[in-house]
């Protein structure tokens, strides 16, 4: 009998997190037990998007969308979907806007808007089978690029298709392909940066755990391209998963000559290795990578020589980022002009987002560059939850700014998020509400890079440090209106004399709000309020006599013992002195007596 | 401990691989002098070199450690979704401070830099599990399940 429906259940982090084993085991259960093992195909893919609908599993050919499935639904599916033909209703994704259930994965608006190139096999392949990834046309690519083009054909697709690095910074990829094919020296290394360090970026580790040989196959392309021979993937040690993900595909690829000695008969050999992080974020800047591969401190070395001329090993290294080599193939295989119709003149292709924080479908989302940050976190992400008001988009992480809602109708593309004070950045967008505050946020970031950084050049390490201090200062009321102009100062000076890129970058979280949200800085220092509420050192809990039932549930469960009062006889009364700001008196009043303000006083 | 060194062929450049197994095969999780003076006179390194770079890299820990490693996301998308509380949480429930080990040896509490679920923020990894969409009440069942199947084995 021929498979009549293909079953895939999404096994990327985050829904395995909510346990997606569990799921795949019990559908796994009710198919044999009904006797339809030969008709349909139970599939274990990489990241599909909307995380946190998870865990969610896609039904082929009906195009059904399961989300929050629990081991317990399996029975139902397979009993009224799989063998009478009826989809679950229930399970089926609801579109919160239109309130309407929507029965096709194309029909749903998250995915309606997206452009899948380098997720194309994410969520639609078994990410260990590489069978499955042969079939959706891999390592076809790299049989072109080997048996039909010379090395420096390849190299020029590359360049006419007008890819830029998806690491962040953007430098045309084949620009430095064609840098490390001229340069000169025994071994060539061609270097996969998998550290995907920015806070709230998981693009790179939903690759490499969804469709792990296509950054193989890349990587392998351009060894060809410029003469190396051996390659490494570094990997932050937090994705386990990714790592043995690929780490399956590299033995399958080698085992069927796809890697190692005379790839395809050829003659070419090229093989990769690959190596864990340990917790430094700085590794992320590839001349502190190459450092760590050899097994030293991932301090940053000089440039220029770049590693294009000297890298790992003292030898000429071609490194890209994830989602650069996850691009590779298809640009092989359709050419430079299907590359260059997607996205806009000057920034070809798709990028991959990872949408995070305050916005309806959080998740993975890929999309044409040229799209509005208004489709991407309105239409796409399905805009802010609980009719709460839309404040700023932080993009690049750590290096990146955040944009305000009179922006939000820029294009997404490297050029225009720079002239905004932001990057395009890795790929992370942390979405904020009205409940967040862009001082806090500022200063979190610059607590994350002074933190993590090296600290071999004293304007990183102090001038991170002090700026920091002044950020406190700020935000426990203690702060001047001059403290403004000297953040602003030292931010220059910073990016402006720093040792590596985490150094130039590390100021615009603080310089982009202060650009934007100048206003909320002024009320910090000269009216001592956080209007979101969030700095602790400006607000104040009262209990609001009125409202009061005097029910002491507050008094019994303040940490502080800050409140005192008498059962039935309002109102209870908070220590200011004694209260440590936690909230929880206003989490636990059954009656809302509890007010937070700040700045009222 | 000299068996899992010769995994490697000698060279520096298997540094970090080494340190992450030794740490690994510890059962209190930890990089003791021993470890890294075995390292060091593999690789024909000085002891200070090899700490001097293991010190670099967070995750590497040089004082015991509990049987299971609690690493609470201290990232802004799972800040902005609810994280300090959730650590507030653990320390609660687990009596111990942030970098602390239980009094039983059983969990050592740590944040982490970003994990990658930000769509299932806040989120935290025990061991090498990731758990998202954390609120107290999960962390009390969490915790209650992972005691009782310690205390089973």
């Amino acid at each position: 009998m021929t498979r009549r429906l293909d079953v895939l259940v999404c096994s990327g982090a985050a829904c395995v997190s909510s346990h997606s084993a569990a799921v795949r085991d019990a559908l796994f259960r009710e198919i044999e037990s009904s006797g339809l093992s030969d008709e349909i195909r139970l599939v274990e893919t990489g990241c599909m998007g909307p995380c946190e609908l998870g865990p969610v599993m896609l039904v082929y050919p009906d195009g059904a969308f399961y989300v929050h499935v629990t081991p317990e639904d399996a029975s139902e599916i397979v009993e009224e979907h799989f063998l009478k033909g009826r989809p679950v209703k229930r399970l089926l994704w609801e579109d919160p806007e239109a309130r309407r259930i929507v029965e096709g994965k194309k029909q749903v608006p998250f995915f309606e808007k997206q452009k899948k190139v380098v997720l194309a096999n994410c969520g639609r392949i078994d990410p260990e089978n590489i069978e499955e990834y042969i079939a959706a046309n891999g390592y076809e690519a790299l049989g072109e690029a080997l048996t039909q083009m010379a090395p420096n054909e390849v190299i020029q697709v590359i360049t006419d298709s007008g890819l830029r690095g998806r690491g962040g910074a953007g430098f045309p990829t084949g620009r430095k392909w064609q840098f490390v094919a001229s340069a000169t020296g025994g071994t060539k290394y061609v270097v996969c940066n998998g550290d995907e360090g920015d806070p709230g970026a998981f693009m790179d580790r939903s690759l490499l755990e969804g469709d792990p040989h296509a950054v193989i196959e890349g990587m392998t392309i351009a060894a060809y391209a410029v003469g190396a021979s051996r390659g490494y993937i570094y990997i932050r040690a937090e994705y386990p998963l990714a790592i043995k993900r690929l780490q399956i595909a590299l033995a399958a690829a080698r085992k069927a000559g796809l890697l190692g000695e005379d790839i395809l008969e050829t003659g070419f050999s090229f093989d990769i290795e690959v190596r864990m992080g340990a917790g430094a974020f700085v590794c992320g800047e590839e001349t502190a990578l190459i450092a760590s591969i050899e097994g030293e401190r991932g301090i940053a070395r000089v440039r220029p020589p770049y590693p294009a001329v000297r890298g790992l090993f003292g030898m000429p290294t071609l490194i890209n980022n994830v989602e650069t080599w996850g691009n590779i193939r298809h640009i092989i295989l359709n050419g430079a002009d299907w590359f260059r119709s997607i996205g806009t003149e000057g920034s070809p292709g798709t990028k991959v987002f990872a949408l995070s924080g305050k916005v309806q479908n959080t998740g993975l989302v890929e999309i044409p560059m040229g799209m509005t940050l208004r489709e991407l976190i309105f239409d796409i992400g399905g805009g802010v939850p609980n009719g709460k008001r839309f404040k700023a988009v932080q993009t690049g992480g750590p290096s990146g700014g955040c944009i305000p809602e009179e922006f939000l109708d820029t294009p997404i593309d490297y050029e225009s998020l720079k002239e905004l004070g932001a990057i395009m950045g890795s790929g992370g967008m942390i979405v904020m509400d009205e409940d967040n505050c862009m001082v806090n946020i500022a200063k979190f970031f610059l607590e994350f890079t002074s933190d993590e950084s090296c600290g071999q050049c004293v304007p990183c390490r102090v001038g991170l440090r002090r700026m920091l201090d002044i950020l406190k200062r700020i935000t426990s009321g203690n702060g001047r209106m001059a403290d403004l102009d000297l953040l602003k100062h030292l931010g220059k000076m910073i990016i402006e004399t720093s040792f590596c890129g985490l150094g130039k970058t590390a100021p615009n979280p603080v310089l982009s709000t202060l650009k934007y949200f100048h206003e909320e800085y002024r009320e910090h220092i000269e009216e001592k309020k956080c209007r979101a509420k969030v700095c602790t050192d400006l607000i104040t809990y009262h209990i609001d006599e009125d409202t009061c039932r005097a029910c002491g549930v507050c008094a019994k469960n303040c940490p502080a013992e800050a409140i005192t009062g008498e059962i039935g006889k309002p109102p209870y009364v908070i220590n200011e002195e004694a209260c440590v700001r936690c909230g929880t008196c206003l989490e636990v009043c059954p009656f809302g007596a509890v007010k937070l303000e700040s700045g009222a006083l | 401990m000299q068996r899992l060194l010769e995994r490697y062929p000698p060279a520096r450049e298997h540094l970090l691989e080494m340190l992450h197994d030794l740490q690994d095969q510890n059962p209190q999780h930890y990089l003791s002098d021993d470890a890294m003076a075995a390292v060091a006179s593999y690789l024909g390194l000085t002891l200070s070199d090899v700490k001097g770079t293991a010190s670099f890299y967070s995750m590497f820990s040089f004082a015991p450690r509990g049987r299971h490693i609690i690493r609470i996301c201290a990232s802004p998308p799972c800040q902005l979704l609810g994280a300090t509380t959730i650590q507030a949480k653990l320390r609660e429930k687990l009596h111990v401070a942030v970098g602390e080990t239980t009094a039983d040896g059983a969990f050592t509490l740590e944040t982490t830099s970003c994990l990658g679920v930000c769509g299932v923020a806040p989120a935290m990894m025990i061991d090498d599990e990731v758990y998202g969409n954390l609120t107290p009440e999960r962390i009390e069942v969490i915790i209650d399940k992972m005691r009782r199947e310690d205390e089973a084995s």
